[in-house]
């Protein structure tokens, strides 16, 4: 007999945290006990990402889907389901909004939770073959747009349609478009895709590109008939070659086809594009820093305005939309705004997508309607907290972002309620972060990451970020005074003020946030010098106990600075002074005497 | 004209469309701090980055504060420009500045003429709550500038001058974020880049990043010295711009306090530069006019446009980016180089003491002299004809250090042989001045007629490009083209270059308003009056000076006589005209 | 290529492509071949995706079972890079995480030659347009 049934048994690690290889056991063991082996199959998987309520077992092919399975539970999963057809409804998934049981996964509030407009394409055709592309209603919105709208109603429908720059910012891209069309009209005029990713553990540009370039090309030419350009220019990292090489095959391709160059689908339409190269500098995502560097000039931003409508690459009025933007762009004009404009919130439409990364299950990228609460992208999406840990903050925005607590969870998560709550949406970098993690220390870390990255050009950023790093680093160090707290405050809110671009603007966010929602951990770093995480080396202190130390001497011996005192067979105790904090007695004790405070 | 109206500081103020909020507050007579805006109107001269963030103004409705030099006001804008949390945030920005900035106020060249140092004062900084690290740059040295980056604050003044005005680029950004500098690329020394040393980076450097190499202890030394006898020479554009070191009003003539004090001071022979500027209309001006007769008589292979060589960053400008025209240049040495050939040789000679034994120093408005007296070419025996050059900034430190009281000095001459001039020599300090003046002995020297008026106003003003039709009875319509800046000069190289260049005479000076606005003369931090008040002032010496046409100096007149015989004679050749060199290969960045 | 020189020329090279899109799609046509795609994007890459995808098209090819091996962008699951997903016809599609070369063999082996599942499955997380 054929197997003829599945029954899938997750093997993540929040499952397997709640016994679920147990509930394996006791499958096998009825699967046995009823001669089934030959029937059915236990199939150990990945993480269904759904951990909260796992340990979660799948039934093929009739997608069953059973949550907090115990191993006692074996027994009537295998006599009712399996024998008789019948499914346990106990065990089935209850949609909290209708309080009624799912049993098919597919219709799971769970799998709705992801909505793939932007991604559409990803994992589903090869991006180097244009004509899948073109299966999919690739260059069709392209087509639509020359010959049955004129560049207005294209734009009005963008307008329509809610899209917001998804580069960060969330400036309304119809708008956009519609100021770039009536500059200097007539003028030559340039279209730009802003492939600069630069956040830490982002790469949801990198991922579109390489993943469905044509919906990119495609968008941008549409945007050219918009404003009345007829140049294209896509300016992406260098560190990021294989996007490079898909976009330079679907270029080729598309310029094959005729769906770029000259009289495009005979409309008399021209458009071309190129690839400008960065050299990766975090910068280089602000628009005006990113024309300048186009242009081969020092990669910095200029005030604004003129806004690069009025006078961007070259002097010529130029549109900047981020690859994320674009690739929204084909689709409403397929669909419809109004379809469009159906998802998300009232200010923020459609999707947005998000690197979902840190302490949790399911690191990844994922692409959800705007509107959706973080709790759902994590503990639903994400699979919840490795580990089993507590969560306790996430950081949106990347860097210019800030971190939103417990409290956030629930709050639809879109551009202004972003803001709203200290945060940003950014370019959609997501950084789960638990109770192992420092606060301080994180903050430390994104302020260091603008440190790095910051131009030079403006001093609040160039020498402001700089000395708040170092106050950051006294107060992790176990320096830090309250006076010090109060400058980090004051000089946050300066840069905030002062600083001449949207990079320097938003740097000290993390700070800000932090110190809004961890003011305690900020206190206790500098008053009781301690760090709840255990992250801080230096706040770390090493102690004997007394009681259970055998005066064995092995950690006095072991120390490299001799901060060990004390003779055999007495308690030996650690000179705080002269320790280092490196860790050896704690790995040489034997009987578990030395602890970490 | 679009007007707007909005309220700054509790006072309503209308202005045209497109002012920005700190012009708009400056006609109000509200003068907000600005450290890296700058601008000297109508000289080309300007930079605009909204780098500092010193000007930042509150504008109400808007969520952070606003750079006023940058930023245009807009209808029923209400902006405070003194609010607590502009102050606050101006006063941190400014401490920020300072924690990475030396503070050696009392040992640093710029001293008492810091605009750091004065807009600290002005804020009332009494300590620096950010401590922390502090960049360290080596201080380089070159012939004629000192940078110091350390001190710099990333105003990006000396880059636009260096870039946007010169077209020279040799410094600009480096780095990112605290490292950021200003800096020759790829570390190198500004001696290894194509800088053409024109120093108009220290004359707009706000603090003491950028500044003169000094010179004033050899001075010292060399008066001090029994064995050695010194010369000195003072270039025209010194006599206009001095006595603002001095407390008096720009435009102040000082000619006569300068060649007492520098006798003060203790030169033996006190002479000036103006004398020599009339010997090169004389070989300059045959030149000329050798080309144009050779011009007219169909000779291909003359080089037309003839152009001025007086001015040293031109020179090193062509020697580094156009080699291949520096056959257009005139051969002639510059005023300091002729002076210095001739004191040298026969002022030495008529005094009975080797050159070795006569130290020459001339007074400059201009830093590219140190780097001129430092060509091998200028010299004999590897003895300089000017052993080294100082700014007339350096010059005011020297009469002070020496305790002269030179507002109250009485005027002297300067010494004979080489200190008699025409009015022809001290034009030769605003740019349209070499032209003139060779215009007065060529046109006369080509017509032999004497010319009914002498003033040439067509080639006179502070524009950058000014081109006029000279016509010279029954020989030419001179075309001219007068130019300052290297970036202007650059257009007409590439004219040349291309074939359609219209003129046939060109003078090139690379400062803004020729050497009244050197980059040794007293720092005008912006002040557009100032040069324009040299510039008047320069044209009134003219005016007031007996003789106006350098082929009337009798001085010149008889050390053709006794000494050089006749102008592009073989032993005028010989000390006065040069050659330049190709030193393009030498500085190509790729190397 | 000739290009394409209006739109109801694109609209046929959509239609060209239809059959085999919508079998990708459906996975539901009997006579259809087995398809498998390999998530390359970077990461997958990184991971080792091209090794796994070389073997994938050598070892089909020794076995001779007919399969279309095709590269696609990111899957979106990069905490299991390679991800690789197989449709059989007339089943739903299946993605599988960490396939490296073993992982590969198993697929080969025990899903696609035996039809058993094995372990390494992906939930299918997303909604698609």
């Amino acid at each position: 007999m054929a197997v003829k049934m599945h029954i899938l048994v997750c093997g993540g690690t929040g499952c397997s945290a709640s016994a679920s290889h147990e509930v394996v056991t006791e499958l096998n063991k009825e699967l046995v006990a009823h001669d089934l082996t030959d029937f059915a199959k236990v199939v150990v998987t990945g993480c269904f990402g759904f951990c909260e309520r796992g340990p979660i077992v799948k039934i093929i092919p009739d997608n069953t889907f059973y949550t907090r399975v115990q191993p006692s539970d074996a027994k009537e999963i295998i006599e009712e389901h399996i024998i008789k057809g019948r499914k346990v409804q106990r065990l089935l998934y209850v949609a909290p909004d209708t309080n009624q049981s799912v049993s098919d996964s597919k219709h799971m509030e769970f799998y709705k939770k992801q909505l793939r407009i932007a991604l559409r394409n990803c994992g589903f055709i090869d991006p180097e073959n244009i004509e899948e592309s073109i299966a999919r209603d690739g260059y069709a919105a392209l087509g639509k747009c020359l010959t049955e709208m004129t560049p207005a109603q294209v734009i009005e429908e963008i307008k329509k349609s809610g899209l917001r720059g998804r580069g960060g910012a969330g400036f309304p891209t119809g708008l956009k478009w519609e100021i770039a069309s009536k500059s200097r009209v007539g003028e030559q005029k340039y279209v730009v895709c802003n492939a600069d990713e630069g956040d830490p553990g982002a790469f949801m540009d990198r991922s579109l590109l390489e993943g469905d370039p044509h919906s990119i090309l495609e968008a941008m030419a549409i945007c050219g008939y918009c404003i009345g350009a007829s140049k294209g220019l896509i300016y992406i990292r260098a560190e990021y070659p294989l996007a490079i090489h898909r976009l330079q095959v679907a270029i080729k391709q598309a310029e094959e086809y005729g769906l770029l160059g000259k009289d495009i689908l005979g409309t008399g339409f021209d458009f071309e594009i190129e690839l400008r190269y960065g050299a990766g500098a975090f910068v280089c995502g602000e628009e005006t820093a990113l024309i300048h560097s186009m242009e081969g000039k020092r990669g910095e931003p200029t005030f604004k305005p003129p806004f690069p409508a009025q006078s961007g690459y070259l002097e010529k009025p130029t549109n900047v939309n981020n690859v994320e933007t674009y690739a929204n762009i084909p689709v409403i004009i397929n669909k419809g705004a109004d379809w469009f404009s159906s998802i998300g919130t009232e200010k923020s439409k459609g999707t947005k997508v998000f690197a979902l990364a840190g302490k949790i299950n399911n690191v990844g990228l994922i692409e959800v309607p705007m509107g959706i609460t973080l709790r759902e992208i994590i503990y639903e999406i994400g699979g919840g907290i490795r580990g089993g840990k507590k969560f306790k903050a996430v950081q949106t925005g990347g860097p210019s972002g800030g971190c939103l607590t417990e409290k956030h969870l629930d709050t639809p998560i879109d551009y202004d309620s972003l803001v709203a709550a200290g945060s940003m949406m950014g370019s959609g970098g997501m950084i789960v972060m638990d109770e192992d993690d420092c606060m301080v220390a994180i903050a430390k870390f994104y302020l260091g990451f603008t440190v790095d990255e910051s131009c030079g050009k403006c001093t609040p950023c160039r020498v402001g970020n700089k000395r708040l790093l170092e106050i950051l680093t006294k107060i992790t160090d176990g320096k830090g005074t309250m006076q010090d707290l109060d400058e980090l405050k004051n000089l946050s809110n300066v840069i905030k003020d002062t600083a001449l671009c949207g990079l320097g603007q938003t740097s000290p966010n993390p700070v800000l946030s932090t110190i809004n929602n961890f003011w305690d951990e900020y206190v206790e770093h500098v008053t009781e010098k301690k760090c709840r995480a255990g992250q801080c080396k230096a706040l770390k202190k090493y102690y004997i106990d007394p009681e259970k130390c055998k005066g064995c001497t092995a950690c006095a011996r072991a120390c490299p600075v001799g901060a060990i005192t004390g003779t055999l067979k007495n308690p030996h105790t650690i000179d705080q002074d002269k320790c280092i904090k490196c860790g050896t007695c704690y790995e040489k004790c034997r009987f578990g005497a030395i602890s970490i405070k | 004209m679009d007007t707007i109206k909005l309220t700054i500081d509790n006072r309503a103020v209308e202005v045209p469309k497109g002012t920005t909020i700190l012009k708009a507050a400056e006609q109000m007579g509200i003068k907000i701090p600005t450290l890296c805006n700058f601008e000297l109107e109508g000289l080309a001269l300007k930079n605009h980055p909204g780098g500092c963030r010193i000007c930042v103004v509150e504008v109400a409705g808007r969520r952070n504060l606003a750079p006023a030099c940058i930023t245009e006001c807009m209808q029923d804008m209400v902006v405070k420009t003194n609010s607590p949390r502009a102050i606050n945030a101006r006063k941190t920005v400014l401490e920020l500045m300072l924690s990475d900035h030396p503070n050696d106020c009392l040992q640093c060249p710029k001293n008492g003429k810091c605009e750091l140092q004065s807009l600290a004062a002005d804020m009332g900084i009494r300590e620096i709550p950010y401590k922390g690290e502090q960049s360290e740059y080596p201080i380089e040295l070159s012939p004629s500038i000192v940078r110091d980056a350390n001190k710099c604050i990333m105003c990006r003044r000396c880059e636009s001058v260096c870039h946007e005005y010169q077209s020279v680029g040799a410094i600009g950004a480096v780095e990112r974020g605290f490292p950021a500098v200003v800096a020759p690329a790829f570390g190198k020394n500004l001696i290894e880049t194509n800088c053409v040393f024109c120093g108009q980076c220290i004359a707009v450097c706000p603090v003491g990043a950028l500044s003169e190499v000094d010179h004033t202890g050899k001075v010292l030394r060399d008066i001090a010295n029994p064995d050695v006898k010194t010369a000195v020479q003072v270039a025209p554009a010194v006599r206009v711009a001095l006595g603002e070191e001095f407390g008096m009003p720009a435009g102040s003539i000082v000619t006569g306090k300068i060649a007492a004090a520098l006798k003060a001071i203790g030169f033996d022979y006190v002479f000036d530069t103006d004398w020599s500027a009339d010997l090169t209309i004389m070989e300059e001006g045959t030149e000329a006019i050798g080309r144009f007769k050779a011009f007219l008589s169909g000779d291909k292979n003359v080089k037309i446009p003839i152009m001025t060589s007086c001015c040293p960053a031109w020179v090193n400008f062509y020697e580094k980016f156009y080699p291949e025209l520096r056959e257009y240049p005139s051969t002639a040495k510059s005023p300091q180089g002729m002076f210095g050939a001739t004191v040298k040789t026969y002022f030495a000679d008529k005094i009975g003491i080797p050159r070795e034994k006569l130290i020459s120093v001339s007074v400059m408005p201009c830093v590219a002299k140190k780097y001129e007296c430092e060509r091998e070419e200028l010299g004999a025996n590897g003895n300089p004809d000017v052993d080294y050059s100082i700014t007339t900034r350096e010059l005011a430190r020297l009469i002070k250090m020496c305790n002269i009281d030179f507002n109250n000095l009485p005027e002297a001459k300067f010494d004979s042989p080489l200190g008699e001039s025409t009015g022809a020599a001290v034009i030769f300090g605003v740019t349209g001045g070499v032209m003139e003046a060779a215009l007065r002995t060529a046109a006369e020297i080509l017509t032999g007629q004497t010319l009914p008026k002498v003033d040439f106003e067509e080639v006179r003003g502070l524009e950058g490009v000014r081109e006029a039709t000279i016509p010279i009875p029954g020989v030419i319509d001179l075309k001219v083209a007068v130019v300052y800046g290297l970036k202007n000069a650059r257009m007409i190289m590439e004219q040349i270059k291309a074939g359609n260049c219209p003129y046939h005479f060109v003078e090139v000076m690379a400062c803004p308003g020729g050497c009244i606005d050197g980059a040794g003369q007293p720092f005008h931090h912006g002040d557009a009056s100032i040069i324009r008040a040299r510039h008047a002032a320069i044209y009134k010496a003219d005016r007031d000076m007996p003789l106006r046409k350098s082929h009337e100096n009798p001085e010149i007149i008889s050390i053709y006589k006794e000494f050089y015989g006749e102008p592009g004679s073989e032993k005028a050749h010989h000390l006065l005209h040069t050659q330049y060199f190709d030193k393009k290969k030498q500085f190509d960045l790729e190397k | 290529m000739n290009k394409i020189k209006n739109l109801a020329e694109l609209r046929k090279v959509k239609e060209g492509m239809q059959s085999r899109m919508s079998m990708r799609e459906k996975a539901d046509s009997t006579e259809a071949i087995i398809q498998i795609k390999v998530g390359m994007a970077t990461s997958g890459i990184a991971s080792g995706a091209k090794e796994t995808m070389n073997y994938l098209i050598t070892e089909l090819d020794k076995r001779q079972i007919k399969a279309l091996v095709m590269q696609v962008g990111d899957m979106g699951y990069s905490y299991a890079e390679p991800t690789v997903e197989v449709t059989i016809p007339g089943k739903d599609p299946v993605v599988f995480g960490d396939v490296k070369i073993p992982r590969a063999k198993e697929i080969i082996e025990k899903y696609i030659v035996g039809g058993e599942l094995i372990e390494g499955i992906l939930p299918a997380n997303y909604r698609s347009i």
